[in-house]
This record gives C-alpha cells, sequence and structure tokens, in this order.
C-alpha cells in the first residue's frame, strides 16, 4: 500500500536537533565562545565579514561557529542578516592614504616614502606544522616600532606624478556611487558597481578567475603597485553639521595593481590599473579581485574581449558564492513534478524510437532474404 | 535565524524591513502594469537559500498582512520539507494563520504547481522562479535578451519549438513552456508542467511570479490572456493521464508516479495533496480502489520485471499523438 516518504514538520525539528547535537560535539570539550573565533580564528571572521558585506566581529564569529565552520554558510547567515537592516546613510569615501598601516608592500619599488612594512604575514613562514601550538603554549609579545613620522603615500600617487599611469577614477562629477544591496544590477555596470560585486564575490571563483589571467587567459602584465593593510576612519555626513562625523576605524585590505598596456585606438600606451579593497585581512582576495577588475575593464580600454575574466556577465552573474551555493544545492529540493513529465517525454520517444528500430530490421531481414 | 528575545539580533513583521517591501512592492505594481514584463528588483538575501524560493518569499513578505491565511506548497504538496519550512517562517516572523486549504487562503505561495483546485478573485498566486527568463536558454547574455524582449523578437523561441519537431516530432519541454501575455510578452510560467498552464490563462486570482537569485519579479494580473505557444499544425497539448489517481479516483489532474518496490511496480497518485485528501473525505466521492490494488499486486509478483512491464504509458496526448 502506497507509503509516500513525506517530511513533515516533526522530521525538519528532529533533522535540526540532530544538527544542533552535532554543531555542539563531545560535550566534554568546552564549548567555542566568540571572543575565541574573534580572536583566534580572525582571518576566517574576516573572510566572513568582506562576504558577508557587514562589518562586525561578533555577529561574523557567531556565525562561523553556527555554521561548523563552513565559511559559505556563515557567509549566507551574516547576508540575510544584514539585508533586515535599515540603511541609515552612506560614509564619506574612505581615504586608504591615511591608513593607520600594519602592512604595506610593494613589488614596484625598493624603497619607497613610509618604506615596506611586512606586518602579520605568512608570506617568509616554512609552512612546517607547529606541534607547540597544539600544546598551547605562552606566545612572545611582538616587537614593534613606533608609527613613522613619515606619511606613506599610495604608490599609485607617486607614479601619477610622472603621468605614466591613468588617472585614478574618472567618474563623472555628478557620478553617485550605486549600492548592489539596494538596486537591481543591470549590465553593463559602471565600474564602481562592478567593484562591489567584486570585493563581495568568492574568493575561491576570483583567484581562479585572477590565476586564469596570469596563465594568458586575457594576460594583463600585473605588478602589485602596493598591498596595505590596516585601519581606516569612517566618516559620514550629517546634513546638520558643518563636518563630517566621524563613526569609527574598519581594518582593511588594499591591493593597487599597476598593469602595462601598449595602448589602443582608445588610450595611449601607459600603466593601468586594477584595484581590489575588500574588509579585514585579506591579501589573496584583493589580489585577485584587483586582477579580475583590471581584466573587466578589458572594452574600456578598447582592448579584445576574449576569455571569461574579461566578461563582466559571466563573472559578475557567478561571483557570489550564496547565489551560486543556493542554486547548486537547491538540486537536491524535490523535482518530482518536473521529472515527472520528463520521464513520460523519454518514455514516448523511446518507444518510437524502439518501433522504428524494429521496422529497420524487420526490412533489413526481408532484403536479406531476398 | 534565532533572535527576538535576545538582543544581538531581531528582526521585523514578516522579516524584511519597510524600506525593502515598499521597493518590492512597487516592482509588483511595475510587474502588474506591464503583464509579463521582468521587473528588476534589488533582491534581498533571504535566511533560507537562494533556489529555495527567495523570490517567491520576499514577495510574498512584501504583500502579507496579519489577517492574511497563507498556504504554501511544492510540487503541489503542503507537506514537502520545503513548503513546511516556508510555511513554519512566516508563521514564526509574521504570526499569520496558515491553511493546506486551497480555497481558503488568500495567498498561496507555490513551487513547480498550480493547484487544482481553481482560485477565485482575490486570491494570489505567488510563483517560485528559478530562471525567469523564457530566452536564457536560447540567449545566455541578459543584455541581449532584455533587448530581444523590447523590440518582440521571438523568433528565435519559435525556431527553437519548430526545431524540436523536426527534430522530435514534438515540442520537447513538458515543463517552464513559454506562454505569450496578453499578447506580448513571452514568459517563463516557472518550471510547472505544462499541464498547468491552461489554469493561467484568464484565472480571476493574482499570479505574482519572484525570481530572487536572478532579481526579477513579474506578474500576471486576473483575468488576462496567457496563451502558450504553439504551431496551427501542433497545437498546444497538456499532458492527460490514461487512469485516475490511485487514492482518490480522480480524473484531470496532474499525478505523481509513485514507485512501489524494486520490481517495477508503482502508482499514480495526485500531485495536489490537498486535492486529494478532500476528495478522499468527502463521501460523495465515488472512491477509486482497483489501481492501488492492482500496483500491491505488481509488486508481489515474483518474475523479474520485463522491460515491456510499462506498456502502457500514462500520459497521452504529447503534441504529435496523431502519428
Amino acid at each position: 500500500m502506497y507509503v509516500a516518504v513525506k517530511g513533515g514538520e516533526a522530521a525538519i525539528a528532529n533533522a535540526h536537533r540532530l544538527l544542533a547535537d552535532r554543531r555542539r560535539g563531545d560535550r566534554s570539550v568546552p564549548a567555542l565562545r566568540l571572543d575565541q573565533i574573534a580572536e583566534q580564528l580572525a582571518l576566517g571572521v574576516d573572510r566572513v565579514m568582506s562576504e558577508g558585506s557587514l562589518y562586525d566581529r561578533e555577529l561574523a564569529a557567531l556565525a562561523v561557529v553556527q555554521a561548523r565552520g563552513d565559511m559559505i554558510e556563515a557567509i549566507f547567515l551574516v547576508r540575510a542578516y544584514r539585508t533586515t537592516l535599515p540603511r541609515f546613510g552612506y560614509t564619506c569615501p574612505v581615504d586608504t592614504g591615511a591608513m593607520q598601516v600594519e602592512r604595506r608592500v610593494s613589488a614596484t619599488y625598493k624603497d619607497l616614502p613610509g618604506g615596506q612594512v611586512l606586518g602579520p604575514t605568512f608570506d617568509y613562514t616554512h609552512r612546517l606544522l607547529d606541534p607547540e601550538l597544539a600544546a598551547g603554549g605562552d606566545v612572545e609579545a611582538p616587537t614593534e616600532r613606533p608609527a613613522e613620522a613619515e606619511a606613506m603615500p599610495r604608490v599609485s600617487s607617486i607614479l601619477a606624478h610622472e603621468g605614466l599611469i591613468e588617472a585614478d577614477g574618472d567618474m563623472p562629477l555628478d557620478h553617485v556611487p550605486g549600492d548592489i544591496t539596494r538596486e537591481p544590477l543591470q549590465f553593463p555596470m559602471a565600474r564602481d558597481i562592478r567593484l562591489q560585486a567584486l570585493s563581495r564575490g568568492d574568493e575561491g571563483f576570483l583567484l581562479a578567475l585572477g590565476y586564469s589571467t596570469q596563465r594568458g587567459y586575457a594576460r594583463n602584465h600585473p605588478f602589485v603597485g602596493e598591498i596595505r593593510i590596516g585601519e581606516v576612519e569612517l566618516e559620514l555626513d550629517v546634513p546638520e553639521l558643518p563636518f563630517a562625523v566621524p563613526l569609527g576605524a574598519i581594518r582593511v585590505t588594499e591591493c593597487q595593481m599597476v598593469n602595462q598596456f601598449k595602448g589602443s585606438a582608445k588610450a595611449p600606451p601607459q600603466f593601468t590599473r586594477g584595484y581590489g579593497l575588500v574588509f579585514g585581512q585579506s591579501e589573496r582576495k584583493a589580489m585577485a579581485m584587483a586582477l579580475c577588475d583590471r581584466a573587466l575593464r578589458a572594452s574600456e580600454l578598447g582592448e579584445d574581449v576574449v576569455a571569461a575574466a574579461q566578461d563582466e556577465e559571466f563573472v559578475i552573474s557567478h561571483s557570489d558564492n550564496v547565489q551560486a551555493t543556493g542554486f547548486v544545492e537547491h538540486l537536491k529540493l524535490p523535482h518530482y513534478v518536473d521529472f515527472q513529465a520528463e520521464l513520460d517525454l523519454v518514455r514516448r520517444m523511446r518507444a518510437e524510437y524502439e518501433a522504428r528500430e524494429n521496422e529497420n530490421r524487420a526490412e533489413d531481414k526481408r532484403e536479406a532474404a531476398e | 535565524m534565532s533572535a527576538q528575545s535576545t538582543d544581538i539580533a531581531t528582526y521585523n513583521f514578516a522579516y524584511l524591513d519597510e524600506q525593502t517591501k515598499r521597493m518590492i512592492r512597487r516592482a509588483i505594481l511595475k510587474g502588474i502594469a506591464i503583464p509579463g514584463y521582468q521587473v528588476p528588483f534589488a533582491s534581498r538575501e533571504m535566511p533560507m537559500p537562494y533556489g529555495w524560493g527567495t523570490g517567491g518569499v520576499q514577495v510574498t513578505a512584501s504583500i502579507i498582512g496579519p489577517d492574511d491565511v497563507l498556504k504554501v506548497i511544492d510540487q503541489g504538496a503542503d507537506d514537502t520539507t520545503n513548503a513546511v519550512s516556508i510555511r513554519a517562517f512566516f508563521k514564526k516572523v509574521a504570526k499569520v494563520e496558515v491553511t493546506t486549504d486551497t480555497a481558503r487562503a488568500t495567498i498561496i505561495q507555490t513551487r513547480h504547481r498550480i493547484p487544482e483546485h481553481s482560485l477565485t478573485a482575490g486570491q494570489v498566486l505567488v510563483f517560485q522562479v528559478p530562471i525567469p527568463e523564457p530566452l536564457r536558454f536560447l540567449e545566455p547574455r541578459e543584455t541581449e535578451t532584455r533587448k530581444m524582449h523590447a523590440l518582440e523578437e521571438y523568433g528565435l523561441m519559435h525556431v527553437k519549438l519548430y526545431e524540436d519537431i523536426a527534430k522530435h516530432g514534438r515540442i520537447a519541454t513538458t515543463y517552464a513552456y513559454p506562454v505569450k501575455v496578453e499578447g506580448r510578452y513571452v514568459m517563463d510560467p516557472s518550471p510547472t508542467p505544462k499541464f498547468d498552464n491552461p489554469k493561467m490563462h484568464r484565472s480571476p486570482a493574482l499570479q505574482l511570479f519572484g525570481a530572487g537569485r536572478e532579481k526579477r519579479i513579474y506578474a500576471v494580473p486576473p483575468f488576462t490572456d496567457v496563451v502558450s505557444l504553439d504551431f496551427e499544425d501542433h497545437p498546444f497539448e497538456v499532458q492527460t493521464f490514461d487512469q485516475p489517481c490511485a487514492l482518490c479516483g480522480a480524473e484531470n489532474v496532474y499525478l505523481d508516479e509513485v514507485i512501489l518496490d524494486d520490481h517495477g511496480g508503482h502508482m499514480f497518485v495526485c500531485s495536489d495533496t490537498d486535492h486529494c485528501e478532500k476528495r478522499r473525505g468527502d463521501p460523495t466521492t465515488p472512491l477509486w480502489g482497483g489501481r492501488a490494488e492492482g500496483a500491491g499486486d505488481l509488486a508481489t509478483t515474483p518474475a523479474t520485471p520485463t522491460p515491456a512491464l510499462r506498456a502502457d504509458p500514462p500520459h497521452k496526448g504529447e503534441g504529435k499523438e496523431a502519428e
């Protein structure tokens, strides 16, 4: 007799209860606290803030633990919360030139005003597993030199003095920056909109696309003009006040790629820019973003669009991991109504095919007999 | 999605903030004003994944009020997991009354089906849409497809349907079958089986379509022409079943095939669970008892099934039946 497998409310509730149990794991192991995650898994928290587009370490840490460490799930949790928040206004553009820099490296100049500052980087560590970490030993306090009095101008500004690099930002004066979280995406996009989409785009996806440009699919000859990580001030213009009101500081990673450009019908030979900016500390993401940004400027600069990384609709439509994971994973939802319709069609076409084959075979036999 | 009680995160009535609801309502109104036209809207992340009906949920969240009665179905059924989950969501964030009764609902959110019970004026049917663009699989670029709609250039779609006929002898589209709305826009009816297409034509209910991931809303106002694309010599036809529902005996309804065992035993039952249960609960319905048992007999047959077991395809009337 007919017993359909149907998911009732009880089944869902039980599944969630089991999930909560598995999330907590062995009860004899102390439960994670949010501050532990925010402090000790800081780069994971940064990624969640960056791709979740919400600068809040505590909520990001909560999302990480709630998602059992699944980054895309955590990003999703943060996005679904952020989207419900009312919008009070837009901050003034941040000045990364005035950043409280913790790390700043340039690959184009050996030395430059403000110097090279390595900061907390994995770059020269030997990737040897460290058993002492497992033992939970004490960690030495860092040595830090006092902040430089010297200003730390952005490398792109240094290059700009010589006129060898295109001007920064060519938006018309009356251009109001868009907001991809409030307005529908429409192609083709202005660069500000595209950069917003890239900044919350999936790290892995942008990394692979950026990598593809290096391997010859829309090669754009990049140099890291500069990467800087540190805190920038946020300010808000309040109509009633004659000055901008400081809101606090956020930590960001900025990457300025400098790309060689031989010139085209539209632009003279010069260096061009690719730009990356993300919340928190993530050089990989900022660099990948800068490579993609430059690749996506192909038509603006009069280059042929020949590779995936240059194709705005392709890149931007598929860079959002919350969208991507949703649509891929939705395939596990029931589709039996549609499947039934297809099943019927295939059966019908199959029957016709077999009838035809049988007829052919009979005919062949007849011919052989004759 | 925890919340209300703690102060770390709280949510508005029906989850979305009021600014967002206004934005979505504007998109809906525009959609109603231009039937079948896909209105871009700034879709929000929802607390369920893209692909789970975020477009439909946003539409429902924007139009629902405290006095509404909500029904949610997936594959025609009220008790499939996702329908249960979306219903529970609105019970939680909007505290509205929910029902499985098609006639009693003021808003029906659906995935992949239109209820068998005919809808009435005042009801709103909200569809969850994965890919709103009917031309998408013919032309992947949004910039191009928008142009094609603007110029009413639908030749490509007709060529596709014609190629189907040339290759397969029939139009090989069984669900998400394209329709023309009010003689102007070609529209994707969402992945409902084409069986449901005629129900959209001049329906007294308002039909709203939400595609969250693709950020589009479109609408079919009440009593609007919705015509499935076809050719004079290959007229549009819906699937018909040559056996009734094995549980309630209903005919001319869409049926699901249920596999009973691993010997090819199967039976066909109503996809619309509310419709089926109503009929079974109604003493005046002539009950059909034979099929379920028949299938049971099949199940107990020890012989290995032959490929010819399904000699009678349950559907008929697919496109080119004459041959």
